[in-house]
């Protein structure tokens, strides 16, 4: 390996090291060369000279981390991402879980929200949103409070609307958001089933009986020892019969508890925990 | 003396690419990783078309698979593809870079961290600077820049741009670079 290569990955590994000794977020097992490519913006951002500087600063001054961890988070999405997931979900999810008293959900790595609301305004469109609990997590305080909040900006409501529409939705979305300046605020009616918390992937346990887990682009950013830390979670957290949906480019195939789900809708990467055998 | 090698590609593409890969003989022994501009909602369309007009296989990067030689990968569309240092693939979903998802930059940068002077980009028609600092920076790790004569290309601002951001090795018309790379499996260099 070339050394300045290997010097900067050595720098990386003792930066993440502080950080999880210090605060005790622990990016140890995440995939190298984003964590590379996000602490380098962050270091040309904040001014100082290299990372061992970086490193001093985040020990000492708290606001520094919190900085850091916002870039090493990677709060990226969208409403309807992946419209033909959402459809997916609108016709072959739902309709099963009709038929439950109550539905739990779980929204694990839920950035700012967008993802939450588009799930409430499908459970809404299809007379579920009275029975339906939702939690909805993530590790980074700072993008629950904006999660929370469920304003977003009205030039991206464009794209959302065409995605919407995409997902098979038949309503006018302008119906679902209030517009003021250059926001979109989320009408409250969507949050009432929603608690936000704060929960770690790598290190806190699970929820108990959901019937729905949803945890997209968040495990491509784990190793293969931390996506089975977390696909091992989800199996403890999931009711027999619960679904499990992933990411469009993530897969449950190469894990070890594979065993114990079936692919439901195999291109959307939606799983079916498998019923328990009768006895 | 070279293992791997990348090429960028936006406005125009399809068609140069469909010139260039079939030019790749069979047993090729380099793995060939592409970005191509596309549109966030895009499917799988253009590696399937490819697959079927290629000696190689062609298919979309997966997160975390291992990179071989012999293959034509794509990034998927609406993510970045990124080469860890153990030489296999990881996918992102960050902001766009140069307005693009996929980058050209995000995949030269680390594949330049990965592969030091031991890799080879390409930049081809395109109407964005996208690849240009890439392509720097693989120059910089030792590697060898490639750019398609702006003359031959469909758009000519992605290789202006690249020629334009610092040294490149050669500049050629879109043929010639399908013959370099044919050639460059048998460790032949022009
Ligand atoms: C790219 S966003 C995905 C948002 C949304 N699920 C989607 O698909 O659009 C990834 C989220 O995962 C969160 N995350 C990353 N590591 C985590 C961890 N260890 N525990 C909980 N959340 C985590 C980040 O804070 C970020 O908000």
């Amino acid at each position: 390996m070339d050394k300045d290569a290997e010097n900067l990955m050595i720098e990386v590994q003792l930066l993440l090291n502080a950080v999880y000794l210090k605060y005790g977020y622990d990016f140890r097992g995440y995939s190298e060369a984003s964590l590379k490519r996000r602490i380098l913006r962050n270091l040309a951002f904040s001014g100082y000279r290299n990372i061992p500087e970086l490193l001093r600063h985040v020990l000492c001054d708290k606001s520094c981390f919190e900085k850091l961890l916002l870039d090493l988070s990677i709060n990226v999405t969208d409403m309807f991402r992946d419209p033909l997931f959402y459809k997916a979900i609108r016709d072959q999810v739902l309709p099963d879980l009709k038929k439950l008293p109550l539905i739990k959900v779980w929204h694990a790595g839920c950035a700012s929200g967008e993802e939450v609301y588009s799930m409430a305004i499908l459970f809404f469109e299809a007379g579920l949103h009275q029975k339906t609990q939702v939690y909805a997590t993530d590790f980074n305080e700072k993008i629950l409070i904006a999660a929370k909040e469920g304003i977003y900006s009205l030039e991206k409501i464009k794209g959302y609307t065409s995605n919407y529409h995409q997902s098979g939705g038949k309503s006018s979305f302008g119906d679902y958001y209030a517009a003021r300046n250059k926001h979109a605020a989320i009408h409250a009616s969507f949050k009432k089933n929603i608690v936000f918390a704060h929960h770690n992937l790598v290190s806190d346990g699970p929820f108990g009986e959901m019937d729905l887990i949803l945890c997209r682009n968040v495990l491509i950013y784990f190793n293969r020892n931390l996506q089975n830390r977390v696909f091992d979670l989800f199996n403890d957290s999931l009711d027999q019969g619960g679904y499990l949906c992933l990411g469009s480019k993530e897969s449950l195939r190469y894990s070890t508890c594979s065993d114990g789900f079936e692919d439901f809708v195999p291109k959307e990467k939606i799983y079916r925990k498998t019923l328990g055998l009768p006895v | 003396m070279i293992d791997a090698v990348v090429i960028g590609v936006s406005a125009g593409g399809t068609t140069a690419l469909r010139i260039l890969l079939p030019c790749l003989p069979v047993r090729y022994n380099l793995p060939v990783i592409i970005v191509q501009h596309s549109h966030p909602g895009s499917d799988d369309f253009l590696t399937r078309y490819l697959n079927d007009k290629c000696r190689l296989m062609v298919k979309q990067a997966e997160e975390k698979e291992p990179i071989l030689q012999g293959i034509i990968y794509f990034a998927p569309p609406n993510y970045h593809l990124l080469i860890e240092m153990d030489r296999s693939f990881s996918l992102s979903v960050e902001e766009p870079v140069n307005f693009a998802r996929p980058s050209i930059d995000v995949l030269f940068e680390t594949a330049a961290e990965a592969y030091g002077s031991k890799l080879m980009g390409i930049i081809l028609t395109g109407a964005s600077a996208d690849g240009a600092r890439g392509l720097m920076k693989i120059k910089s790790a030792g590697g060898i820049a490639v750019v398609q004569d702006p003359r031959t290309a469909e758009a000519e601002i992605m290789p202006k741009s690249a020629i334009s951001a610092g040294e490149v090795d050669f500049i050629l018309p879109l043929e010639a670079i399908g013959k370099f790379l044919a050639r460059l499996s048998d460790g032949v260099m022009l």
